[in-house]
Formats: C-alpha cells, structure tokens, sequence
C-alpha cells in the first residue's frame, strides 16, 4: 500500500519534471545541431558551434539583443524609484484624499490585458506628440515609457507589500531619536526595504526584457526588441540559430538562479549560527 | 536638542502643580468614533517614575505616544519643562522612547543603534564612540556592542534599547511595557536594575504598563486609567489601600466587593455603619467619607486584611464578622490563598501568610471558620 502510494508519487514527480524540462532541453541539443532544418539531426557534423557563431555575425539580433537590454536596465531603474514612491505612499501616508484612486491605478496594469495597456499607450504618446511634440515618434523612448509604467505596478505591490510587514516602530524609533524624516527613509527605511527593491528591480528587468505585446504596440520602425526579433523570424520558420540565443539566455538565467540559491543558503547557515550564538548569550 | 522658546506661558489651571515638569492639561485623543484618551489632565514631577497602569484599550499607550509626539491630540496641550509641544515634531522634543517591541534596528550592530541619536545631533566621532561605551558599560552590555540584535538574547535587547534611549541624556524617558517581553525572574532583575538607573542619572519616567505589580515596585506615582480617563492617581500604597473607585479596587490586586447601604445619615462621630445583604453582616468603618447618605455604596476588603479563626471573634456584636465554611485551599508558599462560602452563599477570598514552619494544626477544607476584620480595614466607596 505505502510503496504503490510512494511509486504513484515518484512517478508523478517525473513526468512533471519531463514536461517542463523536456522542451527546453531539446531546444538545447537542437542549437548544437548544424543542419540549417531544425528538426533533422544533422549525425555527421553535430554538434556543432555553428549557429553560435553566426549569432555573433547577426547584426540585427546583436542589435535588438543590446537595445532590449538597455530599455530593461533603464525601465527597471526608473519602475524602481516611483514604484518605491508609490508603495511608500500607500503603506505609511495613512488614508490620505485620493488614497484608493492611487491604488487602483498602480494595480491596473496588473490586471488590465495587455492589448489594452498597449493600445491605450499607444494612443497616449500619439495625442502627446500632437499636442507638445513629444515624444518624437514611436522609438525607444516610448518603448522604455510602456515598459515602465507596467513595471512600475509590479515594483508598487513588491515594495508595499514588505512595508506593511515590517515594524513601524522602527522608523517611530528613529525619529525619536532625533531623525529627520529624510534620515529616517535613507538610514532605516530604506535598507530594510532593499530586498523588496532588489526583487522589484529584477522582476522588472525580467518583464522588460522579455515583453511582446505592450512593446510591439509602441516600437517604431528600425526600433525591434529582442522578442519582437526573434518572433518575427519564427513566423518565417524556426532558424537553428534562434535556438542558439535561447539556450544562451537559458543558461544566463541558470547561473543566475543557482548563484543567488547558494547565496542564501549561506545566509541561512549564517542566520543559525547567529541564533546559536544568541540563544548561548542568554544563560 | 534644540529647545524653542515657549510660545506663552503655560496655562493658569488652578490645580495644577507648580513645579510640574510634564503637564498635560485637558488632553483628548479621538480616532473616528472612538475616544482613545478622555480629558486626561496629568502634572508629572522632574525625577519620579510615573507609571500609567490601565488594562488594554484604556488609552494609556495612546498617551504615551502623544507625548512621544507620534499622535496628535484631538485637543488638549502637552507642556514639557514649560514648552508647548503641540507643534514640536517628534525628532526635536526633549524626549526619548523605549518601545514595547524595543525597536532595535535590525541592520545595525549594537554600537551603531546606541550611536544613532548622538549621531542626529552631529556630535565628533570620538565623543560618541565615548558616549555609546559608557551608557553601554551602564546596563552591562560592554563588550557586546559588535553583534546584531537578532544575535542577542530577550534581555539583552531590552538593555540595548534603554541604553539607545538614555545615550541622549534625555529629561524625559517614557517606557511603553518595558518588562513585557522578559521572562518572570529576568524581570524582576531588571526592574531593580531600572530603579537604580533611573537614580542614577536623575530622568523623569514615564511608565506604561498593564502589569501591577511591575506598576507598584516601579512607580513613584501611579496613574490608574480606565477607558480613557485617569481614574486615580497617588502613591502606590494610596492606590492600593484608599482606591477611589470599585474599579481601581479590583484591578490593583484582589479585593472582596461588597453592596451595601449606609445606615441612618452616619451621624455625629464612631465609626460609619453598612448594611449588606450580600456580607451577611454589618461593616463597622473606621475611616469613610461622611457624606455618603442613605445611599448606596461598596465595601472592599482586601483578602489579606482579614482573620480566620475558628472560635466566634468576642465583642464582635454581629459586626465586623462573619462565619463560613472553607471551600478552597491555595498554597502558595508564602502565603495561603483561603476561598471561604459565607452562610449568605458568596465567596471570600482571604491570604495569610505562612508564617510558622509545620507549626499548629493548619486549617482544613471544608472546616467552619470565622472571618472578621478591624474597623480600619474596610474601604468605602461610592462608585
């Protein structure tokens, strides 16, 4: 009874594995493949670094892969800040006149559907450039402003929520001891609030980075992200070098997720020590 | 601490203390519907430790924190050492809090806690290294200052938060539930080890506590608050042996609570006369207000001012005593805890100390006994 039971669980547990793993894994064997059709394993002269090095020759792809980065690092920055503002405002201002109109218009993008967000964006630089002559055009410039404002909505919900968790004594203490409320947010507030900023930049540089449909709304000609590259290509058949990007930004987030997991089981190792330690203290 | 100037004098109200260094005149705190604190008018003296003592929602930490500066209060004024506080931030009041949770930030080394007040008052580096060793040599927690507070134990946090409110030399230190978070024996400690600091380096406290005992072992003064107001204040032996209300009879220490009604107008001199149903008896008091009337009136008497014996009191004339049967037996050490059923069915509640080791036959369960009592014992009161 309890081995059928622990064989079921097993089971399951690899199938699951296999139907998250199994594409992305022949996504990767297929990128080392040098036949140009990609579900024909070339046996003779694979694997191969072929695509990897035409990638580097591909300056469409260079160029989308650079101007995607830079929207992200710029949006995720600026999400960062008013979203940082925004959460401060909702979680420590108390129930100020306009309270629940803020909140709701951070929350939007988050529930909104894309096209929406998108096309209303759209319509918005449109109207803004008939009436100030700005932004000029459809470009990275408007790009970044989409990519920000539904960043920002992610930042707001991160950030706040860690505010309402945390003590606000702490900042009560702070200004009793003579702090002003400047000091208070850049001395106590703001370092016990870093990992919720951390994350929020991460989340936004993610959602940046990898967002189609608001961005296709508002890039203009001669302006292609990396996503918009890489579907319009696939429209045209899937080329083995697309396959060559994807697994190098496959492994870019492996590394990614695989450092900051033994960061933190060191911090933990760390934590336990700690506790050891106090728990010795108080005999 | 920069210390403005006072805007005018502080108000003439007429019974108001002289030499007050905290007064606070008619205060009044509402949030929405709810009154949190209620005309609440209070003179604090320079140097004594005043505890407010009230059960939770009585307002007392609401006051506290109006003092603190964190709330604004719905009307009333705050004076402190003469200065109107109603517009004084609380980054620049002459004031410092230990908070009930301690507040100690967590990102910061002990050191570093204890040297953010001095470091707000741009003093030199070398001062406040000073400063932060000596107030930490104070409550024992030289030679700790490198570690973070989650690597300290209960006690030593509250420690460290003491030491980062008193590092500031502050006239004025109010405390929200200092011994709350300790454990029985570290408390007590720690009390002591509050008293002697406090006379040491001469502040003013302000205490919060919902505790009694803590209240009473601590507290020059004591300010007793119920849903808002101050019900009494006095000294702790005032609060305990002359409470002003039922209310404060019953919430320092254990009282036994009596209904009754003044006989005749208690006229010319001796001792005033009860009736109470409840007792069984008539209560003979010493010491009562003469103008209570024909009305009606409570008698508390506390558990440890009456005697049991198991002969009828001589003399007693029906007054002052009353015969019942032991119901329940607490020991506790240093004293017995007695629950005695007199014959009207109500229950006594009677302490005698242990004096004697396994001395004469103690008193059993279940055995008749006579409680009685001296005309000074019981307390009259009208509300």
């Amino acid at each position: 009874m309890k081995s059928s039971r622990l064989v079921f669980s097993r089971s399951m547990l690899v199938l699951g594995l296999v139907f998250l793993y199994v594409p992305i894994l022949s996504m990767i064997v297929f990128s080392f493949n040098y036949s140009r059709l990609v579900t024909v394993w070339d046996a003779a002269r694979s694997p191969t670094l072929r695509w990897y090095g035409e990638l580097l020759h591909n300056g469409q792809i260079l160029g989308a892969a650079w101007l995607s980065l830079r929207v992200a690092f710029i949006s995720a920055t600026c999400a960062v800040v008013l979203g940082t503002l925004a959460g401060m405002a909702l979680a420590r201002f108390g129930p100020f006149r306009g309270r629940t109109l803020l909140a709701g218009m951070t929350a939007a993008p988050l529930v909104m559907p894309e096209v929406i967000t998108g096309l209303s964006l759209l319509l918005l630089f449109v109207a803004l450039e008939h009436l100030i002559g700005w932004p000029h055009g459809a470009g990275p410039v408007t790009i970044t402003l989409a990519h920000i404002t539904f960043c920002m909505a992610y930042v707001t919900v991160v950030v706040q929520s860690r505010l309402t968790g945390f003590d606000e004594s702490l900042e009560e203490a702070a200004m009793d001891l003579g702090a002003r409320p400047l000091t208070v947010f850049l001395r106590v507030t703001l370092p016990l609030i870093l990992p919720a900023i951390a994350s929020g930049w991460l989340l936004s540089f993610t959602l940046s980075w990898d967002d189609l449909v608001i961005t296709q709304f508002v890039a203009g000609p001669g302006s292609s992200t990396l996503p918009m590259v890489i579907f319009s290509k696939v429209r045209l058949g899937v080329t083995p070098d697309v396959n060559a990007l994807a697994t190098i930004m496959v492994l870019v987030v492996a590394i990614g997720i695989v450092a900051s997991t033994v960061w933190m089981r060191r911090r933990e190792q760390r934590r336990e020590r700690d506790l050891q330690l106090a728990a010795a203290s108080n005999q | 601490m920069n210390s403005p100037q006072p805007v005018a004098g502080p108000p003439p109200a007429a019974a108001h203390d002289p030499s007050a260094y905290v007064r606070v005149v008619h205060l009044t705190k509402r949030f929405g519907d709810f009154t949190a604190v209620d005309d609440v008018s209070l003179d604090i003296r320079r140097g004594e430790i005043f505890c407010l003592l009230g059960g939770s929602g009585s307002g007392k930490t609401t006051l506290l924190r109006m003092l603190a500066g964190f709330e604004k209060p719905t009307s009333g004024s705050i004076w402190i050492d003469g200065v109107d506080m109603s517009t004084i931030p609380p980054y620049e009041r002459p004031v410092n809090m230990m908070f009930q949770s301690y507040a100690l930030f967590p990102h910061m080394s002990v050191e570093k806690n204890v040297a953010f007040g001095l470091e707000q008052e741009g003093r030199g580096r070398e001062e406040i290294r000073r400063q932060v060793a000596e107030i930490l040599e104070i409550v024992r927690m030289g030679g700790l200052g490198a570690r973070k507070p989650h690597q300290l134990s209960g006690g030593q946090r509250q420690r460290v938060a003491l030491a980062r409110a008193l590092v500031k030399r502050p006239k004025l230190l109010l405390l929200d539930e200092p011994l709350a978070a300790l454990d029985r024996k570290l408390r007590e400690h720690t009390q002591f080890e509050l008293l002697n600091i406090q006379q040491r380096l001469g502040v003013t406290f302000i205490v919060v506590t919902h505790d009694q005992e803590e209240a009473m072992t601590l507290g020059t003064r004591l300010g007793v608050m119920n849903h808002g107001r101050i019900v009494q204040i006095g000294t702790p032996s005032d609060i305990y042996e002359s409470p002003a209300t039922r209310f404060v009879a019953d919430f320092i220490g254990s009282v036994n609570l009596f209904e009754g009604r003044v006989r005749g107008a208690g006229a010319g001199a001796g001792p005033l006369q009860i009736e109470c149903d409840d007792l069984g008896c008539t209560v003979r008091a010493g010491q009562a207000p003469r103008a209570l009337v024909n009305g009606t009136v409570w008698t508390a008497i506390r558990p440890e001012k009456i005697n049991i014996s198991r002969e009828a009191p001589q003399e007693s004339g029906g007054q002052n005593a009353v015969a019942g049967t032991v119901r329940e037996i607490a020991y506790m050490g240093d004293v017995s805890i007695y629950l005695v059923q007199i014959d009207s069915g109500r229950t006594l509640r009677v302490t005698l100390p242990n004096t004697e080791r396994g001395g004469e036959r103690p008193i059993a369960r279940e055995e008749r006994v006579w409680l009685s009592w001296h005309d000074s014992s019981p307390v009259v009161l009208s509300e």
